[in-house]
Order: C-alpha cells, then structure tokens, then sequence
C-alpha cells in the first residue's frame, strides 16, 4: 500500500461520526458573510446597506490577483457591511444579511438530476471556477481558478485528489465519497480535463474500506480515474507527503506541487467543482462534521457558509456540555481553536469539533531529553528540537539555515514528544520571525 | 457557559512521557537484577539497592536544598542511573559503602552539576563507575565467583573475571560459551548474563525506546574488529564470541551507550557512535591497561555527541 516515505504518527483516529448521514441544516435568521474567505486578499463588497441579495448572488468580488469571489449564501436584505470578528479573533471586512425566504438565482440549477456531460473548454471550465468562487477545502482555501491556471513552461502531469482525510475525528470527505461518489467522479473528471492530465489519482486511508469500494465501482464508469489506497498514517494527506505517497516525487524546498507536475485538490473541492461547472452553485455551503467524544449525538451536516459556530451547536447539540474545554475548527492535529463561537464559519471549514475538558489540557512541559522522536516524526525530515532551542535563545539566523521554512506545521513533533514541549508552537513562532527578518532584509 | 481553552495545534498527545520512558527502562533492567540475585545472593541485593536509595536520596537533597526546584524523582531516571551504578560494580560487602560514593558522583557531579535530566554530557552511572574504579581499584576489581544458585553467604570466594584472567594469560578453564551466555561467569553485578540483557534489550526495542542502530554497530565493531585480530593470533587474542559475551559489552551496548541523552539522535549518528564504542573498547581491552574497555569507550564517545549530532542530520523531504 502507498505511503509517504518519512516520519509521521499515528493518533487516534476517533471517525467517530463516520455512520451519520449528511443533513441539512437549516439557515439561521442572520448570516454574517465574511468577504475573506480564502488565502489573499479580501473580496471587494458589490452590495450595499439596503439591498436584495437571493442565494447565490455575487456579494464580493474578487479584484485582486489572489482572491476569490463570495456569493450570497442567504436570500434578504443586506442589514450593513462593516468588519466582523472571524472565529480566531481577527476583524474581517462582511456583509451582514437579514434572512427573507430562501429565493436562489434562477441560473442555478436546483434539479437532483446528475449532470455528467461536461462541454466546456478547459479555459471556461478555470473561469467559472473563477466566477463561482471556488476555493480549495482542505484547509489552505487556496482559489481553485489560479490552482487550475498552470503557469507558462510548467505542465501538469498528475492531477492528486486528496480524500486521505488523515486527521483525526473529520468524516465530512467521507460522507460525500458515500453519499455523492458519481459527482465526485464527475468533479475530478472536470477537473482532469481542466489541466489536460491522463489521470486522476484519488488518494484514499486504507481505514476506509466502504469509501473506497464504493469510489473504486464508481471510477470504472469513469475513463482516468484511479483510485489509491493509502496507507493509515499522519499526514498522509498533507500536500507535500501526498504527492510523496502517489508518485514518489518530492517538492523541493520552497517549490510549489506544480513544479514537479502535481496538481492536488481536496475531494471536497471535487464536489464543489462538480456543483459549481454543472449546476452553476456557487460555493455557498459547507459540509461539516459536528463530533466529540462527550457529546450526546455525531451529526454531518451540509451548512451555508457563513452560519455560526453557535447556531450549528445549537441546532446539532442544543448546547455544549458542561465539561466542554475547546471547540476546534479542523481535525485534532491541524485545526485551530476557535476564540469566538459567534463567529460565522467560513469557506473550507470541515468540522466543529468539541473537546473535553481533560482532553484538551495540556501536560506540564519537562526537559527534553534528547530521545530525537521529534526528529524521526517529522515527516520532513527537519529537527524540531533544534528549533525549539533556537527560536527560544532567538537565533532566528541559525533556525532559517536549518530550514524551519520547510515545516509543514503537521504537529508530529509536539504529538510525538514525551517532554510535552510545545514544539509545534515555537516553530510556527520561528516561522513568523524568519519572515520577519526576510522581509526586514528587502 | 465555561471558558474555552486555546492553544496552537495539535490538540492531541501521544501520552508519552520521560516518567514512562524511565519506568519502561527500569523495567528493562529486572532481569538482570533477578539473574544477579541468582548468582550473588543477598549481595547483590543490598548493593543495589544502597545504590538506588542513594541516588533518589542525592538527586532529592541537591534539588531541594541547593538548586531549590521541584524535585524529579518520580520521574525514575535516578533509579535508572542506580540500577546502571550498581550492575557496574562487582557484588561485594565493601561495594555496600562504595558505591555510595559512586552515585554521589553519579548524580552530584555528572547529572545534576550540568543541570539535571537532559542536560548531562556523559552518562551518569559510567562517570560514577570510573571514578570508583580509578578511587578503589582493589575493591573495584575484586570478582565473587559464580558458585550455586542463590547463595545466602556474604562471604564468597573472589577470583578473577575471564577478561581479567586472560590479560594475566589465559582464560579460566572450563569456561564456555553457554556458561558466559547465561551469566555462569564472574564479573559485575549486573553484566554477567547475555541472556537477560537481551530480554530487557529486546523489551527496550519493541517499546521503541532504543534502535537497534547503537547496540548493533557496538557489539557487531567488536566482534568483527576482535575477530581479525583472533584470525591473525589466536594465541594473543580472545576469540570474538567470548569477545562479546564477557565483560561489559551487552550491558554497555544495550543499556549504557543508548542513554538517550549522552548518545546522537539520528540514526546515522548513532551507527557511527556505536561503531567508535566498539572500537575504542577493543582497542583498550587488548593494548590499555585495564581488562575492560567498555565505559571509557562509552565515556570518550560520549565527548562526541554534540558533534555527531551537528554532522549526523536526518535526511531532508525535499532538498
């Protein structure tokens, strides 16, 4: 079975919502629709206080080289636009939307019917994905239309759909490769020919046998899609590590995938694709996982982006237990704490994950006593001790030089690490000020 | 509603810990001690455990009352380096008060002077072993034979140890490989038996606690390095299997050159720490001046590990 060649853990993989079927949540009396959904520069508002929006009705534009469009999740009236916490804290220009009804653009096809036929050039099928502003959902939301405009003297070779799903607790890819595998298949076709690859790799955790059965009778009807058991292993489906495990190839440092000629999407962004090219949807909805080892029930819900964290716990739990000691948004490994459970959740959102009180403490920090399983975890190759030392005494210098640029914050090291040091932490810390320090050079 | 924690990611541990490494180590080391028990009776019994006590006791008093932290006992890397003190010395009366000396040395001077756990250069139990050997080479060097099964005397008879006896001349008669296997022969506390090393050994790897790159480059450099010269005069030279299988190389190899502190990190550091460990105890055992090579070999090697550790980096993801 393929894997990556180096490092990595094992965590408890915890799918513990894996059986929940994927239900509807219904939409809240207020959405807040953040316009920086995705890696670059904020949308630009098109809409004002006072005005009509339906579902799907572009709201921010995307005028700059990195950004992505955001559409109307809601049908209603804009209430304001002004800046809003995200759930990290951080204010972020939005749009606020007083829900009227549930009206959806007429353009929008809304039919169950399954559209396989895909006549558009591979040209038009990167500007739609443009103009329905797709974004890459597992986790960076990296827009899917400059992901898909390969570069002049780069050629894509491999187009790698990421459905390892290698962090702990998600089912969301799951759920969509058991409920909606023709569409997938029908995505990543689209986006085969959007790159002009023979092939399309679909990368999936051998812990999922049901998924891959199921993708594998589905591909056969399918012309280039293959289907690849991975093996059960952290992170298997980090970019990088992925491509590793497909074709063997290594990114080198400071590349992009496209450099050794990957393109590697996320199987979400697959069925986006699907929905935004065949039945003009733009990327208006999320599906996420509601799951923790304490709560009453395990949900997988499909949300409109820009519900909050709030309105999904109390629809999905009513209220969070009493024990409850961090929401995460994201996997146990990678996901990030939320601040704020008011905050509207946004584009590439996977989960609203509870912990317990006792699961979330963190152990007392002891010495390190130089056992190296931060090293032989990373799956890199990197020394996480050294840089813990290092951007501790503020050698930044020295940390650049041993590469802590190529981290890729998967959390091997600080999981693996029996002196609890928080190695992750100090090394994302020297990751800003090494780019800091570069940035201060030019 | 609760406050909720943050915190960067990961959010989850592996449960780990130094405390479950040291215990999984000490755990390691029971076979040895039971097989000591078996062949030196209560001697054995009481010099390990005035060694254990003693560490605790020094590493407890040091941080309570000179460097006025927390104490770490708990942690079980004094016991550890007890244990370790103890099965590097012969299992005599005298060794009773000896090695109390050994582990002030141990654990005052070659641990907790540095810093404590983590922060040491050289392997603490092998700094407290030299010291006494070169403070009390009498005592240091008086072996009980090996008699019946659990003696209760202790009074014993004392001769030398087959490393020994050969340097002198010849090997003790009638020692065979199987009787040097099982621990039938004379030496320290803890070394005599290969067998129940490589039960802790195997223990130790299966826990992942040590690679099998040090125990191996070490025992398999002495065995080949001693074997060339074995082919060349076997008259001079002790065959390469008794080779490896008196002395301290087992215990060394598998316990004391591992030290995950005092020894390199990445694999390719490691092979090369342990092939100069193997080395340097050949080379001392046939041409120094002392029998046994093993903890100077671990000692100077032990010199090494920063530099290895700055040479011997893993191999990159991607360059």
């Amino acid at each position: 079975m393929k894997t990556f060649r180096m490092g990595g853990v094992h965590p408890e993989e915890n799918k513990i919502s894996n059986d929940a079927a994927i239900e509807v949540m219904p939409v809240p009396a207020q959405m807040v629709v953040l316009m920086n959904q995705h890696l670059g520069a904020p949308a630009t508002p098109v809409v004002q206080k006072g005005d009509k929006v339906k579902v799907g009705q572009l709201i921010g534009e995307a005028q700059a080289f990195m950004c992505a469009n955001v559409h109307s999740p809601v049908s209603g009236t804009v209430l304001k636009v002004e800046p809003c916490k995200d759930a990290f804290g951080l204010a972020k220009p939005a749009v606020y939307i007083n829900v009227e009804g549930d009206e959806w653009m007429e353009t929008i096809d809304r039919t169950p019917d399954i559209k396989r036929e895909c006549t558009l050039e591979p040209k038009e099928i990167v500007a739609k994905l443009k103009e329905m502003g797709i974004v890459g959902l597992g986790g960076a939301t990296f827009p899917a239309h400059i992901k898909y405009s390969v570069p002049e003297g780069k050629k894509a070779e491999y187009l790698i759909i990421n459905a390892a799903e290698c962090e702990p607790y998600l089912t969301s890819d799951y759920r969509v490769m058991m409920e909606h595998a023709e569409e997938v298949c029908i995505g990543v076709s689209i986006l085969r020919k959007a790159l002009g690859v023979p092939n399309a790799y679909i990368g999936i955790e051998s812990n999922k046998p049901l998924a891959i059965a199921k993708m594998q009778e589905m591909a056969r009807q399918f012309e280039g899609i293959v289907i690849e058991p991975l093996k059960v292993k952290y992170p298997q489906g980090a970019e990088k590590q992925l491509i590793n495990a497909v074709t063997g190839r290594k990114v080198p440092s400071g590349k992009l995938p496209i450099d050794v000629g990957c393109v590697v999407s996320n199987l979400g962004t697959s069925f986006s694709v699907y929905e935004a090219i065949q039945k003009n949807k733009p990327l208006i909805e999320n599906i996420l996982t509601v799951t923790g080892k304490k709560l009453p029930s395990q949900h997988n819900y499909i949300v409109r982006i820009g519900t909050t964290y709030n309105d999904i716990i109390k629809h999905s739990i009513g209220e969070l237990p009493a024990t409850t000691g961090k929401v995460i948004s994201g996997g146990t490994m990678m996901g990030k704490a939320v601040v704020n459970l008011d905050a509207p959740t946004v584009k590439g959102n996977s989960s609203v994950l509870v912990m317990d009180e006792a699961e979330a403490r963190r152990n007392p920090e002891t010495a390190c006593i130089r056992c190296g399983k931060c090293m032989h975890a990373c799956p890199m190759g990197l020394e996480p001790y050294l840089f813990s030392a290092l951007v501790r005494n503020n050698r930044i210098e020295e940390a650049k030089e041993h590469n802590i640029l190529d981290c890729i914050e998967c959390g091997c090291c600080f999981f693996s690490c029996p002196a609890n040091k928080p190695l992750t932490d100090e090394i994302r810390l020297g990751k800003n000020k090494v780019r800091a320090m570069m940035a201060a050079k030019k | 509603m609760n406050l909720l924690n943050i915190s960067g990611s990961p959010h989850v541990h592996s449960d780990e810990s130094t405390k479950k490494i040291m215990w999984r180590v000490n755990l390691a080391l029971v076979p040895m001690l039971l097989v000591a028990i078996a062949y030196f009776g209560l001697n054995a019994l009481l010099v390990s455990l005035i060694s254990v006590v003693s560490c605790v006791l020094f590493q407890w008093l040091i941080e309570k009352f000179i460097l006025k932290v927390p104490t770490t006992i708990w942690d079980g890397s004094a016991i550890v380096t007890g244990l370790l003190l103890a099965f590097n010395v012969p299992a005599t009366v005298d060794m009773m008060w000896i090695v109390v000396i050994g582990a002030l040395v141990a654990i005052g001077v070659a641990k907790m002077a540095f810093g404590g756990l983590g922060k040491n250069p050289f392997n603490p139990a092998i700094v407290g072993r030299i010291f006494l050997l070169i403070s009390f080479p009498v005592q240091m060097t008086t072996w009980p034979q090996v008699g019946g099964l659990f003696p209760m005397s202790f009074d014993v008879v004392t001769g030398a140890t087959p490393l020994g006896a050969f340097k002198e001349g010849a090997l003790p008669e009638g020692v065979t490989f199987m009787d040097a296997f099982l621990g039938h022969i004379g030496g320290s506390l803890g070394e005599v038996s290969a067998l129940a090393i490589l039960i802790g050994a195997i223990y130790l790897l299966c826990r992942k606690i040590i690679s099998w790159h040090i125990p191996v480059a070490f025992i398999g450099t002495a065995f080949v390095f001693s074997g060339i010269l074995w082919l060349v005069n076997p008259e001079t030279y002790m065959d390469p299997v008794m080779t490896i299988l008196t002395g301290g190389i087992m215990l060394g190899a598998c316990f004391m050159a591992t030290d995950m502190v005092t020894s390199p990190m990445a694999k390719s550091g490691q092979l090369i720490f342990g092939f100069g460990c193997g080395l340097l105890t050949i080379i001392i055992r046939n041409w120094g001046s002392y029998p046994e090579g093993v903890s100077f070999a671990i000692l100077i090697m032990n010199c090494l590990t920063p530099l290895l550790n700055r040479w011997c980096k893993p191999q990159r993801f991607a360059c």
